[in-house]
C-alpha cells in the first residue's frame, strides 16, 4: 500500500456553503417532523442570514483557493454571494404570502431554494471547470423542479419542461466545449488554462471551435439572445414567487460564471470572445427590447426586459477592461434590486385565485394605492435608465467602459436600443396614473412585512440614484481585488 | 493493421450503427435496446483504452441499472410514436443542413495531431485503475464528489415533492400507528349493572 500524504483541505473559506448545506437538510427534516408550517421558512431565512454573516466575517481583499485549487475565496465571490443571500431573503419574504395561498408553503420549497442558492454559491467560488460546471447543474436541477412544482398548473408544468430540455442541451454544450478546451490545454483549474494559453495553443482552431460552444452554453443560461427562447415561457408559466427567484439571485451566478469562465480562464483568447459577445448583445439589446413593447402580460414584459439587460451586462464584460467588469457587475448588482422589487409587486398585488400578471391589471394603481404605485413607478423608471434612479447610474458606467474602449458605435446602438425600451417601462407608469381602473378593484394580499420590504426595495433604488458612489466603489475595489 | 487497430474498428462500426438505430426505430423497445448496445461497444472502446473501471461501470450502472429501469418505463407507458414523429419530415431538410455543416467543422477541427496529443505508454499489468481513480476522487477531487452528492440529493428530493401526493378520500393505513394501537384503542369496557329484563306479558 502506497501511503498518500494529501493535506486536509482549508475549510474555513467554504464555511458558508458547509453552512447552507447542512441547513438545507435540516430544513427537509424538519418539514417532516414538525407540525408547523412555518419552521421551513423561518429556518431559510436564519440559514441566509448565517450565511451572511460567516461571509461578512471571512470577507476581506485577500484571494484564497482550497480544495487543491479548485475553490476560491475572492472579494468578488464575497460581495456576489452577499448579494444572492439578500436576493435569496426578498424572495422568501416577498413569497410567503403567494405561496400560503397556493398550498406551495412546503419545506421542500424553502429546502430547494437552499440548494438552489448553495448552487450558485459554488458557482461564484468555482475556480475549475469542474465545479463551474456542477454548481450550473446544482442550480439547475433545484430551478426545474421549483418551476414544477405547482403540478396542477399547465403551463407551470410546461414551462418546466421547456426549461429543463433547453437546460439540458446548454449543459451539453458547454461540456463539449470544456472538453475541446480540456484537450487543447491539458487542464481544468482555470487559472492553469490561462497560463497554457498565454504559452501558445497547437490549434487555434480548436480553440475557437471550444469557445463557440462554451459561448453558447453561457449565452443560454444568461437567457441571451439568440439562446433566449426559454425566457420569456419559463418566466410566464412559472409561478410568480419562482419567477421572482429565477431572475433575480442566478443572474449573480450566471455573471461569476462569465468572469471566472471568460476572464480568470480565457482572457488570452479574448479577441475570439469579444466579438461572439458582442453579436449576442446586440441581438440581445435589439429582441429583448423589441418584443417587450408588443407583450400585454407583465411577467413576459419582464422576461423580454431581462434579455435586453443581459445584453447590456455582456457590453461590459466585452470591453475586457477593468473598467469594463467592475462597471458590468455594478449593473448586475443594481438589476437584481430592481428585479426584485417588480417581480416581488407582482406578488404582492396577487391574492388567491388571482395573478396580477396583466399590465391591464395595472390599470388606475394610484388611484387605489398610492404607495404601491409610487413604489413601482420608481422601480419601471430605473429599470428604463432614467436618473435620478440606479438604473441610471448602471447603464451610464458601461457606456463609458464602452467608450474609452473603443466600441462607440456598441454605445450608440445602445443608448438607441434603451431609449426603444423606456417605451414599454413608461407605459406601466402611464398606465398606473393615468388610465381609469377596472370595475373589478384590485385588493393587494394583507402582507405587511412584504410591503415594508418593498418600500424598502424601492426606497434602495432611489437612494443608490443619488449616492451611487459608495455600491460603485464597492464594486470596483472587489473586481481590483479578485483579478489584481 | 495491428490487432487493437481491427478491434478498434470493429466496436466503433457496431456504435456507429447502434446509435443510428436508437435514433431511426420506431418501436422505443427497440431503440433502447439499441441504447444498450451502443453502451456495451463504448465499454469495449474504453477497455482499449486501458480505462477497465470506468468500462465496467458503464456496463454495471447503464446497462445493468439504468437501461433496465428505462425499458420497464417504455414498456409500461403506451407512447403514441406516430404522434410523436410529426413533423420529423418536415424538419429534416434543416435538421440534415445542420448536422452536415457540424460534421464538416468536425472533420476540420478534430483529430489528434491538433491536440498535441501522443498515445501514452501502456501501463504494466499489475497497475489498477480503479486504485488510482479511488485515490484522486477522496483527496484532490473531494469538492466535486461531494457536490455531486448534493445533487443527487436534489434529484430524490425534486422527484418525491413533484410525484408525492396525498388523494383525499383515499383509505390508507399507516403502519407506525396500526403498530403503536393498544387494547384500550381497540375495546371499550363498559360496566354495564346486570338489570332484569322488564317482562311485557303482564
Amino acid at each position: 500500500m502506497q501511503a498518500t500524504n494529501f493535506p486536509m483541505p482549508d475549510l474555513l473559506p467554504a464555511l458558508p456553503e458547509i453552512v447552507v448545506l447542512v441547513m438545507a437538510c435540516v430544513v427537509l427534516l424538519v418539514e417532516v417532523y414538525s407540525k408547523s408550517r412555518a419552521a421551513g421558512y423561518v429556518l431559510t431565512l436564519l440559514t441566509l442570514l448565517a450565511a451572511a454573516g460567516v461571509t461578512t466575517f471571512t470577507a476581506g481583499p485577500d484571494t484564497a483557493y482550497t480544495f487543491s485549487g479548485m475553490f476560491v475565496d475572492d472579494a468578488m465571490a464575497d460581495l456576489l454571494k452577499l448579494m444572492t443571500y439578500l436576493a435569496g431573503i426578498a424572495a422568501v419574504i416577498y413569497s410567503r404570502q403567494y405561496l400560503a395561498d397556493r398550498d406551495m408553503f412546503r419545506g421542500e420549497y424553502f429546502a430547494l431554494l437552499l440548494f438552489a442558492v448553495l448552487g450558485m454559491m459554488v458557482m461564484i467560488s468555482a475556480s475549475h471547470f469542474l465545479t463551474l460546471y456542477l454548481g450550473l447543474e446544482l442550480l439547475s436541477l433545484a430551478l426545474y423542479a421549483m418551476v414544477a412544482l405547482q403540478r396542477d398548473s399547465a403551463t407551470a408544468v410546461e414551462a418546466a419542461m421547456k426549461y429543463f430540455v433547453l437546460g439540458a442541451l446548454a449543459s451539453g454544450l458547454l461540456l463539449y466545449g470544456m472538453s475541446m478546451l480540456y484537450g487543447l490545454t491539458g487542464t481544468l483549474e482555470l487559472a492553469k488554462m490561462a497560463e497554457a494559453l498565454n504559452a501558445g495553443v497547437k490549434s487555434e482552431l480548436v480553440l475557437a471551435f471550444g469557445l463557440v460552444f462554451l459561448v453558447a452554453g453561457l449565452g443560454f443560461k444568461l437567457g441571451a439572445a439568440p439562446f433566449h427562447m426559454w425566457v420569456p415561457d419559463v418566466y410566464h408559466g412559472a409561478p410568480t414567487a419562482v419567477t421572482l427567484f429565477i431572475g433575480s439571485a442566478p443572474k449573480l451566478a450566471a455573471f461569476a460564471f462569465a468572469i471566472r469562465l471568460l476572464v480568470d480562464g480565457l482572457q488570452p483568447a479574448h479577441g475570439d470572445w469579444q466579438q461572439m459577445l458582442a453579436v449576442m448583445a446586440v441581438l440581445s439589446l435589439a429582441i429583448g427590447n423589441l418584443a417587450a413593447i408588443m407583450q400585454t402580460n407583465i411577467k413576459r414584459m419582464l422576461a423580454y426586459s431581462t434579455i435586453s439587460h443581459m445584453g447590456f451586462l455582456l457590453l461590459g464584460v466585452l470591453t475586457g477592461t477593468f473598467a469594463g467588469y467592475s462597471s458590468a457587475l455594478f449593473y448586475v448588482v443594481t438589476y437584481v434590486i430592481m428585479s426584485l422589487g417588480a417581480f416581488g409587486m407582482v406578488l404582492h398585488l396577487s391574492r388567491a385565485g388571482f395573478e396580477a400578471e396583466n399590465l391591464d391589471d395595472y390599470r388606475g394603481l394610484n388611484a387605489r394605492h398610492p404607495w404601491l404605485a409610487g413604489v413601482m413607478g420608481i422601480l419601471m423608471l430605473s429599470m428604463a435608465g432614467l436618473p435620478p434612479f440606479v438604473g441610471f447610474y448602471a447603464k451610464l458606467t458601461i457606456l463609458q467602459a464602452l467608450v474609452g474602449s473603443g466600441w462607440l458605435w456598441l454605445a450608440v446602438l445602445a443608448v438607441l436600443f434603451s431609449l426603444i425600451g423606456a417605451y414599454y417601462y413608461l407605459r406601466v407608469v402611464k398606465l398606473m396614473y393615468f388610465d381609469t381602473p377596472h370595475a373589478e378593484a384590485m385588493a393587494p394580499a394583507p402582507a405587511g412585512d412584504a410591503r415594508l420590504l418593498l418600500s424598502i426595495n424601492g426606497l434602495a433604488v432611489l437612494v443608490l440614484g443619488i449616492l451611487p458612489q459608495p455600491l460603485m466603489a464597492l464594486c470596483a475595489y472587489a473586481m481590483q481585488a479578485s483579478l489584481q | 493493421m495491428e490487432f487493437t487497430t481491427v478491434v478498434f474498428y470493429f466496436f466503433a462500426a457496431i456504435l456507429l450503427a447502434a446509435g443510428v438505430r436508437v435514433i431511426t426505430a420506431r418501436n422505443p423497445v427497440h431503440a433502447a435496446l439499441a441504447l444498450v448496445l451502443a453502451f456495451f461497444t463504448a465499454a469495449g472502446l474504453w477497455m482499449l483504452l486501458e480505462a477497465e473501471f470506468l468500462a465496467i461501470t458503464l456496463v454495471l450502472v447503464y446497462v445493468g441499472a439504468v437501461m433496465v429501469l428505462f425499458l420497464f418505463v417504455v414498456m409500461m407507458l403506451d407512447i403514441n410514436i406516430e404522434r410523436m414523429r410529426q413533423g420529423f419530415w418536415d424538419y429534416l431538410p434543416i435538421a440534415g443542413l445542420v448536422a452536415g455543416l457540424m460534421v464538416v467543422e468536425m472533420v476540420m477541427v478534430l483529430g489528434g495531431e491538433r491536440f498535441g496529443l501522443v498515445a501514452p505508454e501502456p501501463k504494466p499489468a499489475d497497475y489498477s485503475n480503479t486504485r488510482e481513480l479511488g485515490l484522486l476522487l477522496y483527496t484532490e477531487y473531494v469538492y466535486p464528489f461531494e457536490i455531486a452528492a448534493v445533487i443527487l440529493l436534489v434529484a430524490i428530493v425534486a422527484a418525491i415533492a413533484l410525484t408525492l401526493r396525498r388523494r383525499p378520500g383515499v383509505k390508507w393505513m399507516d403502519p407506525a400507528r396500526q403498530v403503536k394501537v393498544t387494547h384500550e384503542g381497540r375495546i371499550r369496557m363498559v360496566n354495564l349493572k346486570p338489570q332484569k329484563p322488564e317482562s311485557k306479558t303482564e
